[in-house]
């Protein structure tokens, strides 16, 4: 094939920009300028990025102030989840609402931290959390039950606010 | 025939029909909470108001009768109007319980509310309280905020199962369900009130929170509980039955089934004491042992008998499909005619309603497919003699208990040689076995079975086994079971490694002289056609979903035969 001569693009330069030297010295001022700006970077892990309430971490469940969860086992966050990462399986409990959940797992490998199951929860009972720490070595670890998902009210309140402003 | 307009289409209808009827039988659907169309007709509910031309009021299309000529609009801005203005009424007292009620997902109320209703409300006051968790008898839950005092359950007790058991009490918004005190609803037909129940007010005890309805596949199937052969669904999540309820057949069970065969025909098949590997007994102890060995076995243990010495007992438990392979097979390959299959009667469990007194599926099917002695063989009580006077010392026994059917059969039986058990579960029988070969339950295969009126009906495979696969054989598939994987816990319940008896009999087959070829259930009902009159020139897609009337008149002689 034959090769198509690249167009010359004819710029119409100053003297000043034929230099370089003005441009030269803005980049360093720019570059001296952010160096001594404070730093947002982190020394991850010594030191912890907190996000705000809108930040979409792992799901949790919540437990009121008397460690009971708000749960009610209705299975809408599990049936709305695009990634069928919920099971839950409901049971009967003697308190008013009648059902809890007897248990509630997260596949962490299926979860896409879309945030529909909180969305959909009729119960405020599941939440985007500020957690972004998930590691495993198995798939089997991967799967979060009751006893990581409980997390209590007081650490979840920035999201709980957060989802109240759009309500 | 008569004919009425109903939204600009001409419909005929019967003499004496409603409107709701005639609107029905031509596929247009008239929204209805009270009407039941196995029901009187209380009229309570308002829900099916329409608009008919030259009428002063909207007329409730479940009690007013269809006339030559009359022009009714169940589209038009007035009935639109009424409906909602229903719904609004209806559901100012109803709780925001879905979330924790079972009947979301296949509940009237809530398909309605999106149907007929703009889904606005008025009402700001506090919504009544009432009781919530009242058991109205040992299978059904009432819950008093969701009930929308229809009356369906009150007439399904007092019309259907005969006894009136439920009834109303207070007035106006505190109006409630309850039975009479101290007398709570047992009638054995109780829980179709869970069925009938337009919303979650009632409650299957037994299933109650077990699984929400669009987890599970649903697939058409039979009862087993006894002959009548009720047509049923199974419903199916992780492989395991949660539930059973009952399908409509006009010329069966019409919309019912008992409370026994919803609860107690479904248990077995994910019990833990099922059968999950063929076993052979050494030195006292059953071992779990591979299929070929087992077949081995049973071909070189059996070859080493004379056919007059082995007798074989079918099954009215098995379908007809094992039980006409087991009969060819006792016939052509082993060419022994001391075959016949034990009844199973209880002359209390019948009444007038659907249950009858001979409490296996399929005697019926048994008899038909050749499992009955030939000219010189011996029939059951033959079997027995012969057997205590050591004549007979191999038994092959089809799917069945019959140490605990008939107890007579425990002393005897330890006289036998060899006997060879086909089983779904360990019971009497199989502690008793030489050989065990694991059978799938009716809930694991295809087949057919033959009810107490001649009605031939599928059975269709709801949970897997490790012999099939829910997809490559077309089995009902959940949400959960089309995208489930091997890693994921709620979709890798439970596999038995059984099979369909006809199977293994067919395996069998291949290790004598006489080789029998079939693949599919389909295959062996299609060889049926070919050789037994009742059936002739039937095949799955005949039968379908509500069965076939057999020949009345062969089955007669051969019962008699
Ligand atoms: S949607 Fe909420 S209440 Fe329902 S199961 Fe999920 S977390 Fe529980
Ligand atoms: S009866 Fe229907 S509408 Fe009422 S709470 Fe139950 S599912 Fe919701
Ligand atoms: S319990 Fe159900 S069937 Fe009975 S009256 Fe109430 S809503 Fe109707
Ligand atoms: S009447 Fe018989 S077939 Fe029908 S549900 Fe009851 S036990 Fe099952």
């Amino acid at each position: 094939m034959e090769k198509k001569a690249a167009k010359i693009r004819k710029k119409d330069l100053t003297f000043l920009q034929k230099i370089y030297i003005p441009e030269i010295m803005k980049g360093l001022a720019l570059t001296f300028r952010n160096m001594i700006r404070p730093k947002f970077t982190f020394e991850y892990p010594e030191e912890k990025f907190i996000p705000s309430g809108s930040y979409r971490g792992r799901p949790v469940l919540v437990e009121e102030k008397n460690g009971e969860e708000r749960c009610v086992a209705c299975g809408l966050c599990s049936r709305v989840c695009p990634a069928l990462a919920i099971d839950v399986q409901a049971a009967e409990t003697e308190r008013e609402k009648e059902r809890y959940p007897e248990k509630f797992e997260i596949d962490m490998l299926r979860c896409i931290f879309c945030g529909f199951c909180e969305e959909v929860c009729p119960e405020e009972a599941i939440v985007m959390s500020k957690d972004y720490e998930l590691a495993f070595s198995s798939r089997e670890e991967a799967i979060y039950g009751k006893d990581k998902l409980l997390v209590p009210v007081d650490q979840l309140q920035d999201r709980i606010d957060f989802l109240r402003q759009y309500k | 025939m008569p004919t009425i307009i109903i939204d600009e289409q001409e419909v005929e209808f019967q003499p004496g029909e409603t409107i709701i009827q005639a609107a029905r039988h031509h596929g247009i659907e008239i929204p209805h909470f009270c009407w039941h169309p196995e029901l009187s007709v209380p009229g309570n509910c308002r829900i099916c108001l329409v608009e008919v031309d030259k009428m002063p009021k909207l007329v409730i299309a479940c009690s007013t009768i269809a006339s030559e000529g009359m022009v009714v609009h169940t589209k038009s801005e007035k009935t639109i109007d009424a409906q909602n203005a229903v719904m609004e009424f209806i559901l100012i007292n109803h709780p925001l319980d879905c979330p924790i009620c079972d009947e979301a997902g296949e509940c009237k109320l809530q398909d309605y509310a999106y149907n007929y209703s703009v889904g606005e409300s008025r009402f700001i006051e506090e919504k009544n309280r009432k009781q919530k968790h009242v058991e109205l008898g040992p299978r059904v839950m009432f819950d008093g905020e969701r009930c929308i005092s229809c009356s369906r359950c009150i007439r399904f007790c007092d019309e259907i199962a005969k006894k009136p058991e439920l009834t109303f009490v207070q007035r106006g918004d505190r109006v409630t369900i309850t039975t009479y005190p101290g007398q709570p609803m047992v009638n054995p037909y109780s829980m179709n009130t869970i069925d009938i129940c337009p919303v979650g007010a009632l409650t299957n005890i037994d299933f109650r929170f077990k699984a929400r309805v669009w987890d599970m596949s649903s697939t058409k199937s039979i009862c087993t509980g006894c002959s009548r052969g009720c047509n049923i669904d199974i419903w199916v999540r992780n492989n395991e039955i949660l539930r059973l309820t009952p399908r409509y057949n006009e010329q069966v069970n019409s919309y019912w089934m008992c409370d026994d065969g919803r609860l107690n025909t479904f248990k077995y098949v994910n019990a833990d004491d099922r059968v999950d590997s063929p076993q052979i007994r050494g030195e006292g102890q059953l071992r779990k042992v591979e299929w070929e060995e087992a077949f081995d076995e049973t071909v070189s243990r059996i070859k080493s008998f004379s056919k007059d010495e082995i007798a074989f007992v079918g099954s009215a438990h098995a379908t007809c499909e094992d039980n006409y392979i087991f009969a060819k097979f006792a016939r052509s390959v082993i060419g022994c005619g001391n075959i016949d299959f034990v009844q199973h009667i209880d002359p209390e469990f019948g009444d007038d309603i659907l249950r009858v007194n001979d409490v296996a599926p399929n005697a019926m099917g048994a008899k038909l497919t050749g499992v009955s002695p030939s000219k010189s063989g011996l029939d059951i009580d033959g079997i027995k003699k012969a057997i205590r006077e050591g004549k007979v010392k191999a038994l092959y026994i089809l799917e069945d208990d019959i140490i605990t059917e008939d107890p007579q059969f425990e002393n005897i039986i330890t006289k036998l040689d060899l006997l060879v058990v086909h089983s779904t579960n360990h019971n009497k029988t199989t502690a008793l076995a030489d050989i065990i070969f694991p059978a799938s339950a009716y809930a694991e295969k295809n087949g057919t079975f033959v009810n107490i009126n001649k009605i031939v009906q599928r059975i269709r495979p709801a949970i897997t086994t490790v012999d099939t696969d829910r997809a490559l054989d077309g089995m009902e598939m959940s949400r959960l079971d089309k995208f489930g994987t091997e890693f994921d816990r709620w979709a890798t319940g439970v596999k038995v490694d059984a099979k369909a008896s006809w199977k293994i009999l067919v395996s069998l087959s291949g290790l004598f002289d006489h080789k029998m070829k079939f693949n599919m259930a389909e295959e062996v009902f299609a060889d049926m056609a070919k050789n037994i009159d009742a059936f002739k020139g039937l095949n799955y897609d005949d039968v379908g979903d509500s069965g076939v009337k057999l020949n009345y008149q062969f089955i007669e002689q051969k019962v008699k035969a």
